[in-house]
């Protein structure tokens, strides 16, 4: 009688230990989206510290299903596959409209290549590369017809 | 004739776990309707495949996730410190730009989500010829030290899976 006592509670344990994570990393990523005092500093607090907030109840949701109920619960996984795919997307979204309205080729460190940060180039300066690109093509198929004769 | 059957043989076997996964359960009819959608999917979608990347050894990809899930995990309760106990005016933002190695569209996008979900970086930006990533620090105090770690910790791996 005692052990079986003494085995659920381990479980509940073990459940609230996720549980009081996931809490503690939900509120710490709420609480820097508020103190935080610019758009791409406060992008850091929702993009990380969420991601274990979400992922310890998900996993206290696995091990509960697991130890009382005794089924294996799928859902939680595929919360988390979602998750890990969505949560960079909607940042990148977010720092890329930060970029479009605040920040300008001199701000933001340079590629280090030829072309600039995709968000900075223009259409003509796209078109321009491009046509470039095209002219080199056509005068080195040019050059291989003369070639051949 | 298989190639034909089965353009994405990965993408047949994902769908067939994902819908086992949506049901959670495994019986005889979800595993039929799993497999009906794992064969059309990839078929009506074949187009949008023109040259993906070819994967080798799997167990380098479950090896990139175990890493990439531990340093989400280190990376939460790094963030969390910073927001804590640093005061804003000691917060030290900064760009970082990384050089690619990497040429496929499939791998930068998978270093970029990866470089979002890990410590203190987010990938704001791409060079419009694919050679570079912008990547935001929440606090460094060393830009070089977050590139290379970037680029010995996730790209190499990157570079091994998908080219």
């Amino acid at each position: 009688m005692t052990e079986i006592l003494t085995e659920a509670s381990a479980a509940e344990i073990l459940v609230s230990v996720f549980l009081v994570i996931s809490g503690v990393f939900g509120l710490v990523g709420s609480f820097g989206l508020l103190k935080l005092d610019n758009t791409m500093a406060r992008l850091h607090a929702p993009t990380k510290a969420t991601t274990l907030g979400v992922g310890g109840i998900l996993i206290a949701s696995m091990l509960y299903f697991l130890l009382f109920e005794g089924t294996l619960s799928f859902h939680e996984l595929l919360i988390t596959i979602f998750l890990f795919l969505t949560a960079p997307v909607v940042a990148h979204f977010i720092a890329k409209a930060h970029i479009h309205r605040h920040e300008s080729p001199d701000s933001t460190p340079p590629t280090g290549c030829a072309r600039p940060w995709a968000t900075f180039e223009t259409d003509e300066m796209r078109e321009a590369v491009e046509a470039a690109e095209r002219g080199e093509a056509a005068t080195s198929e040019a050059r291989l017809k003369a070639e051949r004769g | 004739m298989l190639r034909k059957f089965l353009p994405h043989p990965w993408l047949t076997l994902v769908l067939i776990a994902v819908w086992q996964m949506l049901a959670n359960t495994v019986t005889t009819g979800t595993l039929v309707f799993g497999a009906i959608l794992g064969i059309v999917v990839p078929w009506i979608t074949a187009a949008y495949w023109p040259d993906r990347p070819r994967l080798s050894s799997p167990f380098r990809i479950v090896e990139y996730i175990l890493i990439v899930l531990w340093d989400i995990v280190v990376a939460n309760v790094i963030v969390a410190a910073i927001i804590l106990f640093k005061r804003n005016s000691t917060i030290r933002s900064q760009w970082v730009t990384v050089p690619l190695d990497l040429k496929t569209p499939e791998a930068i996008t998978v270093l970029a989500g990866t470089i979002t979900m890990t410590p203190g970086t987010v990938s704001s930006d791409v060079s419009a010829d694919g050679r570079a990533l912008l990547v935001h620090c929440l606090h460094t105090d060393d830009p070089e030290g977050v590139r290379d770690q970037i680029k010995n910790r996730y790209e190499r791996r990157l570079k091994e899976i998908f080219e």
